[in-house]
């Protein structure tokens, strides 16, 4: 056991997985000689080499769909955007190439490349610098789409996302790379499409990943002291979603909460309660409640960021009401 | 008369290929024509839909290039691909099935004409938005230098041929995929085949510097102005190029210059190019002039070039034949192919 970085459990994922499987690369801005934005990959390029860990140009479209091209011959990279937001410029090689090419071929080519890096609402970061990509993405057919939310989950996670056959897109949260946690000494992975139970309870389901995990249990704290007993979910995978995790709850407390980053306009909780209507709508005692981000590009202004999104304070006046039946 | 740019230049004795080399360089090149030919038919017959994007015309570029690399390099096309797939050694049965959206197409029906992929014949695709398919042919080439310099694959000296048009090169990923080519020694051949056209946009009117060939040398790489309409010349620079890439001296530009007989695709009633400038083009036939060649060199006869027409006659029937009566895909399969363990 040793206390862990999250931007380092990411760092080991990515160093245990070179070290076994030679295919296995990383490239993006800024990850070799200077070790990546968030240290990701620190001392990579020394022990891998230039190649191995191969600093790009600024070019995302360009080095997101080398990647693609190196992934449909053999290769398994990993690309780094060194913020997520700047895949957009990658858009058109993640959503036409990494999502649909496999389908488009029939089959001919696998590409098994995984996409990740920091994203959501840092610290006064500007619109542009704030976003939370996973909304737009998840209609991409044939895309997986995973959130990392600890230091334990991000690295059997990104371990496991390296070893699938499938593009991965692997949200990070600018915030998060700090969180310290004990990291079991042997080797483990993580299942890519496998919420995780983060406090079993019987109310009310709450539904949240990445950074809103942790708002969530700071409003659970003093939900706790108030006698409720929420259930926490950490969805971790975006797409496809665990609705099998998702239906247990809520066969156990017919009522949802979803707490999300992501703008409320075509969101993640969007699709969820979409999809829960059409399958446990009859467990169900009220609506499923969603509490998403302001629809406006995050302000720079502190104040009005908070205001952007969603506060433990709000999350736990959302439980109390839904608990007294007001919601 | 329009002022067409001169072509460069190329003295045909200069390039030996031995009888075997140019039939099977000349059966690709009428593969190619017939092939499209029966395409235009079938469209207008309605049993070929979608856009379609026919080649006539640029022959030689793809013949001259793909016949001067190995069966192992690999090949990345645009829209227009049915004869880099066909050139690669896709069969004209997978490639027709394909048209047809039938299971036994190259792309088991998924693709239809804009995306022909093969696996086995390092066939990349396929792609439908301009400028995409060069970032992922630079992969495969990153893969190939991969293998040899980080693995140790000593064997890996494959090549890849990444085939777009004079409108892409105004595209971004055009110069970008220059610049890692270069910085990078990727084994890659960036081969335009400039047809003076991007759909109705005609590509002095695009592009601030219309000679392509001259984009390389900003990157440090060499760039050769091609007469495309001349199998022998594109194949003569094929040649120098594969050597360089496959020798670990990185990429080179060529660009060729070309002309497509027929409208943008299908459905382009083509009203807006000049008649002179067609028939300018026309009477360059790389077909007919190769032809020529093949007779003056004395490398074939009249009957050896028939008796090959009448096989690619035969084969593009056979396609036909094997396409109609191919299965379409099993509604079941419907979300097959998402995921890598379907
Ligand atoms: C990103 C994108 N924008 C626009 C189009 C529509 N489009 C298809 S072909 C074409 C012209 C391309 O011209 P060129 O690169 O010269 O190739 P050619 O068709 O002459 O072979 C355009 C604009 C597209 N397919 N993709
Ligand atoms: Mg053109």
């Amino acid at each position: 056991m040793a206390q862990t970085f999250l931007f380092d459990a990411l760092r080991e994922a990515i160093d245990e997985e070179m070290a076994r499987d030679q295919t296995v690369m990383v490239m993006g801005e800024d990850v070799g000689q200077y070790g990546g934005s968030y240290k990701v990959t620190k001392d990579l390029y020394e022990k891998y080499g230039e190649l191995r860990v191969l600093d790009t140009p600024i070019a995302e479209n360009s080095f997101t769909g080398m990647g693609i091209g190196a992934a449909m011959t053999g290769l398994r990279p990993i690309i780094e955007g060194m913020n997520m937001g700047f895949l957009l410029l990658a858009f058109n090689q993640i959503s036409n190439n990494a999502g649909m090419l496999r389908y488009t071929s029939g089959g001919n080519f696998k590409i098994p490349v995984v996409i990740r890096g920091p994203g959501g609402v840092g610290s006064q970061l500007g619109a542009e610098h704030s976003q939370r990509l996973e909304a737009y993405f998840q209609a991409v057919p044939g895309l997986k789409i995973v959130a990392c939310s600890t230091p334990r989950n991000a690295k059997g996670l990104l371990k496991a996302a390296i070893r699938d056959d499938n593009p991965v897109l692997f949200f990070e949260h600018v915030l998060l790379y700090f969180n310290k946690e004990d990291l079991p000494d042997d080797e483990y992975i993580l299942p890519l499409d496998k919420a995780e139970m983060v406090r079993p309870g019987k109310d009310v389901t709450i539904l949240t990943y990445s950074r809103m995990r942790y708002h969530v249990m700071k409003a659970v704290e003093s939900l706790e002291q108030k006698g409720y007993d929420p259930e926490v979910i950490d969805l971790i995978s975006l797409k496809p979603i665990d609705y099998e995790t998702i239906g247990e709850s809520i066969r156990k407390t017919h009522r949802v909460i979803i707490v999300e980053e992501c703008m409320r306009t075509g969101g993640i909780a969007a699709e969820i309660i979409a999809s829960i209507n059409d399958r446990f709508f009859d467990e169900l005692d009220g609506p499923v409640i969603r509490m998403s981000s302001q629809d406006i590009p995050t302000p720079y202004n502190k104040g009005l960021e908070d205001l952007t999104i969603v506060q433990p304070a709000q999350i736990e006046e959302a439980v109390e009401k839904i608990m007294q039946g007001r919601l | 008369m329009v002022q067409e740019r001169p072509l460069p230049t190329f003295q045909a004795s200069e390039s030996q290929v031995t009888r075997d080399e140019g039939h099977l360089i000349y059966e690709d090149m009428v593969l190619g024509r017939y092939f499209e030919d029966k395409c235009a038919e079938l469209y207008q017959r309605g049993k070929v839909k979608g856009f379609v994007h026919l080649y006539n015309g640029q022959e030689a570029v793809c013949s001259g290039v793909v016949k001067a690399m190995r069966a192992d390099d690999y090949v990345c096309s645009t829209y227009r691909d049915h004869v880099h797939a066909l050139s690669a050694g896709v069969s004209a049965r997978a490639v027709m099935a394909e048209l047809f959206g039938k299971e036994t197409g190259c792309s088991k029906g998924r693709g239809g004409s804009m995306h022909m992929f093969s696996k086995e014949h390092n066939m990349l695709g396929g792609f439908a938005f301009i400028g995409e398919g060069i970032p992922v042919a630079l992969g495969a080439a990153f893969q190939t230098r991969y293998r040899h310099d980080a693995m140790g694959d000593t064997s890996a000296d494959q090549v890849t041929a990444a085939f777009f048009g004079d409108g892409t090169t105004n595209n971004g990923q055009f110069f970008e995929c220059l610049n890692m080519a270069a910085l990078w020694k990727l084994p890659i051949l960036f081969v335009v085949e400039n047809n003076k056209w991007a759909i109705g946009m005609a590509h002095e009117r695009a592009s601030s510097q219309a000679e392509i060939y001259k984009k390389a040398s900003v990157f440090g790489m060499p760039g050769y102005e091609v007469d495309g309409m001349n199998v022998l010349a594109v194949r003569e620079a094929a040649k120098t190029a594969v050597e360089r890439a496959r020798a670990g001296e990185g990429p080179t530009l060529l660009e060729c210059l070309t002309y497509r007989y027929r409208g943008h695709s299908v459905a382009d009633p083509d009203e807006l190019r000049p008649v002179d400038e067609k028939k300018f083009w026309r009477d360059r036939d790389p077909i007919k002039r190769f032809e020529a060649y093949l007779l003056e060199q004395d490398l074939s006869t009249a009957a050896d070039l028939k008796a090959i027409r009448d096989k690619i006659t035969d084969v593009v029937e056979d396609a036909l034949t094997f396409a109609e009566e191919s299965p379409d895909p099993n509604p079941a399969d419907l979300y097959k192919y998402i995921f890598a363990e379907d």
